[in-house]
């Protein structure tokens, strides 16, 4: 995708940014994830400020690199990758259509807070296959730091949620 | 991240040591539990401790990028010279993290004696006025509060579980215990980064911590320990630790300069 330098408008540049899914679970995009906060342009140069999801996370010096080498390749000479903190990422930022996705690959949506962490805790994940509340959390720590293992006791699957934070 | 205006040298210095010494309790207690991948008891506590190991290791980070915001070092290089360049005498980690792994008791208790610290620390924290220590004190907390769950479950599981893991865990309950007063050490200069409202009073916080933790511990069957706290500075260190990193260390030394 080669393009005039500096010609890419915002929404272009968050549609090309769409096209980057999450190095872990390839079936969800950045932006999707909630976790491309801001796009700056200035000619050549793009600043785009990402909020890092939990900490320690391998993917994402992949995310940074995956970011620069797509707007490169769309024209930008230079792209700065910026990492905010505060407000700190929660899964309240994935969205509707993030949602659909993580549960038609398998896995159970975040179940939503509005901010408030300690209930998220304590509330049970909907199954991802029948859709039930009638669940257990086998470990709290799964395949990736995003992902916890539950077991449904209505349809008899185990199956993993992304950790609501 | 600049150095915000009303700070003055010491007490920017202050905080820049609480911020160190933060992230090298994170880096050590993440290094330990790394320990245990490919031996934990089952195959599910692995993939556990790796995981804490890892949000550890990633808080440590946080800590060492608000060091380095604060003594002018660039925060995307500072974590590899902190943890791989820095001799052993010069870290400024509490010693409960440098101790060798242990039983399986003794990593669990240690884990949970920590988290249970940790985030009754990161609330008063995420109240301080310095708007960067107040963000990322938020959201390690987020994390945290799922390692305090797990290893409360362990704490319960062993404490009343069998004799045997009940005796396991008291013992770790008897070595441990004299080193959790460091946790809650002032770093020099607290008083007056406490009266910046940059940092709540350890103290405080340690009353809080020790009355709701001690009340836990009991209802899971273990006694607390008479024995007296070890009084501990973050310059005093166990030979553990010179070991640790001597190991930590050695790859890094074969080539510091590779790529990749």
């Amino acid at each position: 995708m080669a393009m005039i330098p500096g010609r890419l408008t915002q929404d272009e540049v968050w549609e090309v940014l769409g096209q980057i899914q999450d190095p872990e679970i390839p079936v969800i995009s950045l932006v999707e994830m909630g976790i491309i906060r801001q796009v700056d342009l200035d000619g050549e140069h793009a600043t785009i400020t990402i909020a890092p999801t939990f900490s320690g996370c391998p993917a994402l010096q992949v995310i940074q690199q995956d970011i620069r080498e797509i707007l490169q390749r769309a024209g930008f000479n230079s792209v700065v990758v910026r990492l905010s903190y505060s407000p700190a990422w929660t899964t309240e930022w994935i969205t509707e259509e993030g949602r659909e996705k993580l549960k038609a690959f398998g896995i159970a949506p975040p179940v939503h807070h509005s901010g408030l962490i300690d209930l998220a805790l304590v509330l049970p994940a909907i199954c991802p296959y029948c859709g039930s509340t009638n669940t257990i959390v086998k470990n709290e720590f799964g395949a990736t730091q995003c992902r916890s293992i539950s077991f449904c006791n209505q349809c008899q699957q185990p199956f993993e949620q992304f950790k609501p934070i | 991240m600049p150095t915000p205006q009303f700070f003055d040298a010491a007490l920017t210095e202050s905080l820049a040591l609480f911020f160190l010494a933060l992230g090298d309790d994170e880096l050590l207690l993440g290094h330990r539990d790394s320990e245990w991948c490919g031996h934990a008891p089952i195959l599910e506590e692995d993939i556990a401790f790796a995981n804490l190991a890892l949000d550890e290791i990633g808080h440590a980070t946080y800590w060492y990028e608000l060091y380095a915001g604060l003594v002018n070092e660039n925060p995307e290089q500072i974590a590899d010279h902190l943890v791989f360049e820095r001799p052993w005498k010069a870290w400024r980690n509490i010693q409960i993290v440098e101790l060798p792994r242990g039983d399986w008791a003794f990593s669990v208790l240690r884990q949970y004696l920590f988290d249970s610290a940790e985030v009754i620390r990161l609330e008063a924290l995420a109240r301080s006025s310095y708007v960067p220590l107040a963000g990322v004190a938020g959201k390690i907390r987020k994390e945290e509060l799922y390692h305090l769950r797990h290893s409360r479950a362990w704490i319960q599981r062993l404490g009343l579980g069998t004799q045997e893991s009940q005796s396991r865990l008291q013992n770790a309950l008897q070595s441990l215990w004299p080193y959790t007063n460091q946790m809650w050490q002032s770093v020099p200069g607290e008083d007056r980064l406490m009266e910046a409202g940059l940092l709540p009073g350890s103290q405080a916080l340690q009353t809080i911590w020790l009355e709701q933790t001690s009340a836990f511990l009991r209802e899971c069957a273990l006694t607390i320990p008479s024995t007296p706290p070890l009084i501990l500075n973050r310059t005093q260190h166990t030979t553990h630790l010179k070991t640790l990193i001597a190991e930590m260390h050695s790859v890094f030394k074969l080539d510091p300069q590779a790529q990749w």
